[in-house]
C-alpha cells in the first residue's frame, strides 16, 4: 500500500479550485476507486457520476492529469504517483459542481438529428435481412457509450463554443450510423452542412485519440459523411448528373 | 412549506431503464401526455450493462425453437413459482418486441442469411439470445432512447423519487429531488408505472451499479403494495474477483455460449461432477458433445456449464469450499482453449466478446485469448420485487403499475438468462399500455398538501442533525452484513441475526449526517436511499427465514434439499397496519392444462 496526492477540482459553476486529498492506494485500483474513497472517508459531498464502473455506461467522464478519459478505465498503475495526479471535470461543458458538467446540451442535439426511418420489409413476415459485413460498419459506431470525451476535446466546442452551430464528434458518429444504416432512407446530407455545421471539422482527430471506445471517429465516420457532403454540394459532375436526373440525391 | 415545483402528467414513468422507456413509449403511443424520471442521465440506467442477449424464439438459429419450448424453459428455471400468465405472455410476445427494436434502428448480429442471429444461453434449450457481440443492453437502450426522443415525453434526468402518494387506495403522484440543485419536486399524475429496476446495492459483491437501492420496491411497499418471492436473489455465477477494486463486476454468460469452460485449481472441469436429474437427458456427459453443441451441432446436448444460474454458482461455491478453489477465492472460466479447436480462437474470441476481452485487459491485465479469467458468483439480479398482476402489471394498489426488474413473477425462483431483456419489452409495453387506459378511464385524484410537507421535511433532516455518522459508514456495514448472513449460503441463525442488526442499523440510518448543501451531494443522496436499501433487506431476509427449503437462487444450508410442499407458494410481504413486515404464503395459481402440457412434453 502506498499513499498518493489527487488533486480534484472542487467547486461550484466554475467558482472552484483543486483540493489536494492523500489516499492510500492498493494494486488494481482506477481513478474511480480513489475519488469514492475520498468521498466516503474524506469528502462526504465530493460530486461526481458514475453508474457502472465497467466503461459501459460512460457516465464517469472526467479530465486526468489534463487528458479526458473514463474514470472507472483508468487504472493507477498507469499514472505516475510520485506527482499529484490531477482530476477535473470536462472543460467544454456548464460547470455544475466537483466532477459534474451540465451535458444536457448533447442531449437537445440529438433530438434535431432526422431520426432513423427504414424502407420497407424485405420479407413478408415484416422482418429485413441484412448481412454480416453490411452491419459491421455501423456496429462500430453503435459502440458509443455517450461519455461526450469526443465533445469534450474537440476544440470546435472547447475553444471556440460553437455549440450553436457545430453537432460535434458524437452526433457526426451518430448521424454516421444513421446514414450508413443498411435500412435507413432518410437524408441528413443538407443538415450536415447547415445544421450540424460538419465544416467546422477540420480533421485534428483529436476526438478520435480519446474515444474509450475505439471508435474511428474521423477516418471512419467524420470523412466518409464530409465526402458525402462534398459529392453533393461541391462536385460539379455529380452537380451536371442531378441535374440531369432531377435526382435529389447524389449517388 | 418548502419550496415545490409541480408537474402534471397522465402516466408518470419513474425509471428510464428498458421498462421504463419501453413503458413510456408505449403509454405515448396511446395518446397519453407522459412524463418519465431517472436518478441518472438518459441512457446510463443498468440496461446499458447488460451484455449476453435478448431471449427470444425467433427460431432464427434452430428451426426446433418457439414460444412453447422458451415457455417450458422458462417455468423450469424458475422451478415452477413463476407467474404462469407472465411466463406465457412473455415467451408469445418477445418475439415481436424484439423485431419492433430492429423496426426502431437496431443492429443485432446476423445470421448467414441475414437474419437476426441467436446465441446459447443457460438453461435455454435452443440457441435464443439475440445479441449484439456482448454489448446487446446498450444497443437495446440506445434504441429505445433515440426511438423515445421524438415522442413527446417529458424527461427528467437526474431526478429521484422518494415518496409515492395515494389517496389511501389509489396512487396520486410522486415527490421527488433533482441532484443538481436539490430542489424538491411534485409528479401530479393519474397513473404511476415503476421500472427502477433491482436491489444488488444490498450486497458488498455486486454487478450492479450505486442506482440499485431497491426504490421501487420500497416505494411501493410504503404506499401499501405488496412485494412477492423476495428470498429469491440471483447470484450470478461468474463475476470478475481480482483485482479488488473489481470484485463483482460481471463476466458474461455468453462467455460460455460461446464455449467457455469452468475448471478448478486442479485443471479439473468440475460441471460435469454434478447434473441435476431434471437436466440429465439434455445435458452433455461428455466434453466432445459440449463442444459439438456450442459449435450448433444439434444433434449434441449442451455442456454443463450452460446449466442454470443458480446450479453453476453453487457447484462453484462446492469447489472453492472444498478448497480447490483460485488464490483469490474463485474458479477459472477458460475460453482460451478453443484454441486448440478452432484456428484464429484470438481473432474469433474478439470479435464474440469484445467488450470482455476490453474488460480483463484493461482491469485485470488479462489477455482472455491467451489466459483463464479468475471468477466467482456475485450479487446480480432480484427475481423477487413488486407482485403485479401477470397481464395488466398492476400492483395491488389502483393506478400504480410495475414492470421489468422492479416487479415480480416471471422468473420465479431463478431466472434464466437473457430472459430480463425480453421481459423489459415485453412488460415495459403492457405496463404502458395498461396504465395509459387507467389514466384515460379515471380523473386526477388530489394531493395531499400534507403529505408532501411531510417528505419533504423527511428528506431534508440529515442536514439538520449534526454529529452523526456518514451514511456511507452505514451502508458500507449494510452490504457486507447481507453478504455474510444473507447471502449464497443461508442458515437460520444467521438470518436471525441479520434481522437484529438491520434493525440497529436502521436506527443508525435515522441518526446519519451529511456535509454540505442540497447541490449534487452525493452523501445526501445515499442518506436518502439507505432507507430502502433497510427495508429491501429485511423483506429479503425476512422471506428467506419462512422459506426453510432450498430452491433457485435461495439456498438454505439448514435445509439443502426441496421440500415439495413448499413447491405451491410464493411468499408475499407487506406492510401491516401497525407498520411492520407481514408475511403470507400465497398458493401459486395452478397452471391451465393446456400449458400444463406443454411443460410435460419439453419434459424429455
Ligand atoms: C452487468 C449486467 C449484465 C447483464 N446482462 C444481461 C443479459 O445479457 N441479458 C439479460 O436479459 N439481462 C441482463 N442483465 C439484467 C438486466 O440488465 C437488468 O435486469 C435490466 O436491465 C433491468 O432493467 P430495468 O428497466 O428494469 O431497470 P434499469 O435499466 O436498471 O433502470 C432503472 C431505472 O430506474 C431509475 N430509478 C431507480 N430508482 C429511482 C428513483 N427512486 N427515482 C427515479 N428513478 C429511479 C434509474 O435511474 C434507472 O433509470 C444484466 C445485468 C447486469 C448488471
Ligand atoms: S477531428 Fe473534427 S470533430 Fe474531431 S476533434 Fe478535430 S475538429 Fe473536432
Ligand atoms: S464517440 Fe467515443 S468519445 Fe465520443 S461519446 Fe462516443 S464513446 Fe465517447
Ligand atoms: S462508470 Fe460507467 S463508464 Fe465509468
Amino acid at each position: 500500500m502506498t499513499t498518493a496526492t489527487f488533486r480534484i477540482w472542487r467547486g461550484e459553476h466554475n467558482a472552484g479550485a483543486f483540493a489536494d486529498f492523500d489516499a492510500n492506494v492498493v494494486d488494481g485500483m482506477v481513478v474511480l476507486d480513489v475519488v469514492h474513497q475520498i468521498q466516503a472517508e474524506q469528502a462526504g459531498d465530493l460530486a461526481c457520476r458514475w453508474n457502472c464502473k465497467a466503461g459501459k455506461c460512460g457516465s464517469c467522464s472526467a479530465e486526468i492529469n489534463g487528458k479526458p478519459r473514463l474514470m472507472c478505465m483508468t487504472r493507477l498503475s498507469d499514472l505516475d504517483l510520485a506527482r499529484p495526479v490531477t482530476i477535473e471535470p470536462m472543460r467544454a461543458f456548464p460547470h455544475i459542481r466537483d466532477l459534474v458538467t451540465d451535458v444536457s446540451w448533447n442531449y437537445g442535439v440529438k433530438q434535431r438529428i432526422t431520426p432513423f426511418t427504414p424502407r420497407a420489409p424485405d420479407a413478408p413476415d415484416g422482418t429485413w435481412r441484412m448481412q454480416q459485413r453490411d452491419v459491421d460498419r455501423v456496429q462500430e459506431f453503435r459502440k458509443c457509450i455517450e461519455c461526450f470525451l469526443c465533445q469534450d476535446v474537440c476544440h470546435v466546442l472547447r475553444d471556440h463554443q460553437r455549440h450553436d452551430t457545430f453537432i460535434g464528434p458524437r452526433f457526426l458518429v451518430y448521424a454516421a450510423a444513421l446514414e450508413m444504416h443498411p435500412l435507413d432512407t432518410a437524408d441528413r446530407i443538407e443538415e450536415l452542412r447547415e445544421a450540424d455545421g460538419i465544416g467546422y471539422c477540420n480533421i485534428t482527430k483529436c476526438c478520435t485519440t480519446v474515444c474509450p471506445e475505439g471508435i474511428t471517429i474521423t477516418d471512419n465516420a467524420i470523412i466518409p459523411l464530409k465526402e458525402r457532403v462534398v459529392d453533393r454540394y461541391y462536385d460539379p459532375l455529380a452537380a451536371l448528373v442531378r441535374l440531369v436526373r432531377g435526382s435529389p440525391r447524389a449517388e | 412549506m418548502a419550496e415545490v415545483e409541480t408537474f402534471t402528467h397522465d402516466v408518470l414513468v419513474i425509471g428510464a431503464g428498458g421498462a421504463g422507456l419501453r413503458a413510456a413509449i408505449e403509454a405515448a403511443a396511446r395518446g397519453a401526455r407522459v412524463g418519465m424520471v431517472t436518478k441518472s442521465l438518459l441512457g446510463k440506467a443498468h440496461t446499458v450493462m447488460a451484455e449476453g442477449g435478448v431471449a427470444a424464439a425467433l427460431a432464427n438459429v434452430d428451426d426446433r425453437d418457439n414460444w412453447r419450448v422458451h415457455f417450458a424453459d422458462t417455468m423450469r428455471g424458475g422451478q415452477y413459482l413463476n407467474n404462469w400468465r407472465m411466463a406465457e405472455l412473455h415467451a408469445r410476445e418477445a418475439p415481436d418486441r424484439v423485431r419492433e427494436l430492429e423496426a426502431w434502428g437496431a443492429v443485432f448480429d446476423r445470421t448467414a442469411d441475414g437474419r437476426i442471429l441467436q446465441r446459447n444461453f443457460g438453461g435455454h434449450r435452443y440457441p435464443r439470445l439475440a445479441h449484439v457481440g456482448d454489448r446487446t443492453g446498450l444497443e437495446m437502450i440506445r434504441t429505445l432512447q433515440d426511438h423515445a426522443i421524438h415522442r413527446g415525453i417529458d424527461v427528467h434526468m437526474e431526478v429521484t423519487i422518494v415518496t409515492l402518494l395515494t389517496d389511501g387506495r389509489r396512487v396520486t403522484g410522486a415527490f421527488a429531488y433533482d441532484r443538481e440543485r436539490g430542489r424538491f419536486k411534485l409528479f401530479e399524475a393519474r397513473a404511476v408505472v415503476l421500472a427502477t429496476g433491482g436491489v444488488g446495492r444490498a450486497f458488498s459483491v455486486t454487478s450492479n451499479s450505486w442506482e440499485y437501492t431497491g426504490d421501487g420496491l420500497a416505494l411501493a411497499y410504503r404506499a401499501g403494495a405488496a412485494l412477492q418471492d423476495m428470498e429469491f436473489v440471483q447470484f450470478h455465477p461468474t463475476g470478475m474477483v481480482w483485482p479488488p477494486s473489481v470484485k463483482g463486476l460481471l463476466v458474461t454468460e455468453g462467455v460460455r455460449g460461446e464455449g467457455g469452460v469452468l475448471r478448478n485449481s486442479e485443471g479439473r472441469r468440475f460441471m460435469f461432477d454434478d447434473i441435476p436429474e431434471n437436466y440429465r437427458s439434455q445435458t452433455a456427459d461428455n466434453p466432445d458433445e459440449g463442444w459439438r453443441y456450442v459449435q450448433g451441432d444439434k444433434s449434441a446436448r449442451r455442456p454443463p456449464e450452460l446449466l442454470t444460474r443458480d446450479h453453476v454458482a453453487r457447484c462453484i461455491m462446492r469447489e472453492v469450499r472444498a478448497g480447490r478453489g483460485s488464490p483469490h477465492g474463485g474458479v477459472y472460466l477458460d475460453i482460451a482453449w478453443i484454441k486448440e479447436k478452432i484456428p484464429n480462437a484470438a481473432d474469433h474470441i474478439k470479435k464474440k466478446l469484445p467488450s470482455m476481452y476490453h474488460q480483463f485487459k484493461q482491469l485485470a491485465d488479462i489477455d482472455i485469448t491467451k489466459e483463464a479469467m479468475e471468477i466467482g458468483p456475485t450479487t446480480h439480479y432480484m427475481m423477487g420485487g413488486i407482485r403485479v398482476d401477470g397481464d395488466t402489471q398492476m400492483t395491488t394498489v389502483d393506478g400504480l403499475f410495475a414492470a421489468g426488474e422492479c416487479a415480480a413473477g416471471l422468473h420465479g425462483a431463478n431466472r434464466l438468462g437473457g430472459n430480463s431483456l425480453s421481459d423489459l419489452l415485453v412488460f415495459g409495453k403492457r405496463a404502458g399500455e395498461h396504465a395509459a387506459a387507467f389514466a384515460a378511464q379515471h380523473q386526477p385524484a388530489r394531493i395531499d398538501p400534507a403529505a408532501v410537507e411531510a417528505a419533504s421535511g423527511t428528506a431534508l433532516a440529515p442536514f439538520g442533525r449534526s454529529g452523526g455518522e456518514q451514511p456511507y459508514q452505514v451502508q458500507h456495514e449494510l452490504q457486507g452484513m447481507m453478504q455474510q448472513l444473507v447471502g449464497i449460503v443461508r442458515r437460520e441463525d444467521d438470518l436471525r441475526d441479520a434481522l437484529d442488526r438491520l434493525g440497529a442499523l436502521r436506527e443508525r440510518s435515522e441518526a446519519v449526517s451529511v456535509p454540505g448543501n442540497r447541490e449534487y451531494n452525493p452523501g445526501w443522496h445515499t442518506a436518502l436511499d439507505l432507507p430502502n436499501l433497510l427495508t429491501v433487506s429485511e423483506a429479503i431476509a425476512r422471506a428467506a427465514l419462512e422459506r426453510r427449503e432450498s430452491r433457485g437462487g435461495h439456498f438454505r444450508d439448514d435445509y439443502p434439499e426441496k421440500d415439495p410442499a413448499a413447491a405451491g407458494y410464493n411468499i408475499l410481504v407487506s406492510r401491516g397496519a401497525d407498520g411492520t413486515m407481514q408475511l403470507t404464503r400465497q398458493p401459486v395459481p395452478p397452471v391451465p392444462v393446456e400449458l400444463q402440457q406443454i411443460i410435460e412434453e419439453q419434459k424429455s
